[in-house]
């Protein structure tokens, strides 16, 4: 029996990018999955800024808590319509002034697992918020999305 | 095609952890000359480190009796060549090792951006390599006789910050500032880089609140960009118990000091955000210099 993937019934993955730091990632992304939402889309969004977690306070959902289920993780449902699913490592701390301070291979496993093993359901679009920079954690992602078809990214900057 | 221009493709080393007893020695060996050592940190991106870097560095250059070493570890968005006006510049290696670039004749600055061929090249490293130039900047620059040694950070808390202060432990870190702005999604991730330095050992000098306040120059009124909603950087050392070195309002000058190369301290010397900065460095060489003299008084 072929397992069917997490991702399956994503309908569009979409990265937030930057290179640099404190740009408007995650406030850009928190933005435009609340206008899609607004525009009546289903929406899913991966926090994969494993140091630096900032949608779950951006949604005010930072003291939830993620729970198993068969397929995976379930992500957090946010608002009352529960329209906007999010998984983010700020879910996992104990304390959320814990410093994740981890080394590459050990930053890249936990983002396979965020990739692969959260129970999306259907959504019509999984924003990914990304930290700064072009290493491990943006290697991990577009690797581990390969097998699935990126929309594309957007790059945000500000003008200096 | 990211090696092109690096004198030690060769040798780049896929580095493990920190350094093995006989690099500790080397590294040592090389770092014995730096009395000392400020690493700019912040946990979160954005807030100011490399332009805070680069005029901690100019502040301190200013005494000419002074020699200060600049080191950009941040291997995917290096700032520094561009804020200190040294772009397109190349590293030379010699008999003693790589040579820094030299801004002033008192102050030295290695960055990965010397490196590349293009300054839009990407550097897509993963976590060992990039540790591997790390051990690289400390180990093969010929820095000399330093006075201080500024460490300039990327953001988080992952490999480029652990391998700094375990390959440092080798010689030794005055401490760490930490550079935020006053709003609360900037200290949530600055209060984790502060639990960092606790994990680590490594001392906190103190906070610079940066983007704090901006004052119209026509007007003079002044306007919070950045709303301190749960209390600021202020309300945060108050409850973690560091030390407050002062607040740096936004000057739009100093995005174009940095843009152009040149140091703001110069070119705004009237501004409020220079009067902060001069404060702000003030504090940190007396930090540095209140240290040396115990560090004296044990021996």
């Amino acid at each position: 029996l072929a397992e069917r993937s997490n991702l399956a019934g994503v309908r569009h993955i979409l990265l937030v990018l930057s290179g640099k730091g404190g740009v408007g990632k995650s406030t850009i992304s928190t933005e435009l999955a609340l206008a899609l939402r607004s525009a009546g889309k289903r929406v899913g969004i991966l926090d994969v800024d494993l140091c630096g977690p900032s949608i779950p306070r951006m949604l005010r959902v930072q003291d939830s808590a993620v729970h198993q289920c068969d397929s995976g993780w379930v992500p957090v449902f946010v608002g009352q319509d529960k329209a906007i699913a999010l998984m983010s490592i700020g879910f996992l701390l104990e304390r959320p002034d814990d410093a994740v301070v981890w080394r590459g291979p050990k930053k890249n496993a936990l983002i396979k697992q965020f990739v692969t093993d959260v129970a999306w359901g259907d959504l019509d679009f999984l924003i990914v918020d990304t930290p700064p920079g072009t290493s491990d954690e943006h290697i991990s992602t577009v690797e581990a999305l390969r097998p699935y078809q990126l929309l594309g990214a957007i790059l945000v900057t500000t003008p200096q | 095609a990211a090696c092109q221009g690096c004198p030690n493709q060769g040798l780049c080393a896929a580095g493990a952890a920190g350094p093995d007893p006989a690099e500790a020695a080397e590294l040592r060996a090389r770092l014995r000359a730096v009395r000392h050592t400020v690493l700019v940190l912040s946990g979160k991106g954005g807030v100011g480190k490399s332009t805070f870097s680069a005029l901690l560095a100019h502040g301190l250059a200013a005494d000419e009796t002074k020699q200060v070493a600049l080191l950009d570890i941040d291997i995917c968005g290096p700032s520094i060549p561009k804020i200190m006006g040294l772009e397109g510049e190349q590293v030379h290696q010699s008999g003693s090792g790589w040579s820094p670039v030299y801004v002033e004749e008192n102050l030295g600055v290695m960055s990965v951006g010397f490196l590349l061929s293009s300054p839009d090249d990407a550097v897509i490293w993963r976590g060992p390599k990039k540790n591997g130039l790390i051990k690289q900047f400390l180990r093969d620059v010929d820095w000399g006789e330093v006075d201080y040694l500024i460490v300039d950070t990327p953001p988080g808390t992952s490999d480029e910050h652990l391998s700094i202060v375990q390959y440092l432990s080798a010689t030794h870190i005055d401490g760490a500032v930490i550079v935020t702005t006053p709003q609360e999604v900037s200290l949530q991730d600055v209060r984790k880089e502060i639990n960092f330095c606790r994990k680590v050992k490594l001392p906190i000098i103190g906070v610079v609140e940066n983007m704090s306040g901006f004052v119209c120059p026509k007007c003079k009124n002044e306007s919070q960009i950045f709303p301190p909603t749960t209390g600021g950087a202020e309300k945060m050392c108050q409850n973690l118990n560091v030390s407050l070195l002062g607040k740096v309002p936004l000057d739009p000058q100093i995005g174009k000091s940095c843009d152009r190369g040149q140091s703001f301290l110069a070119e705004a010397p009237e501004s409020p955000a220079t009067l902060s900065y001069r404060n702000i460095i003030q504090r940190i060489q007396e930090y540095c210099e209140q240290q040396h003299f115990k560090e004296e008084k044990i021996m």
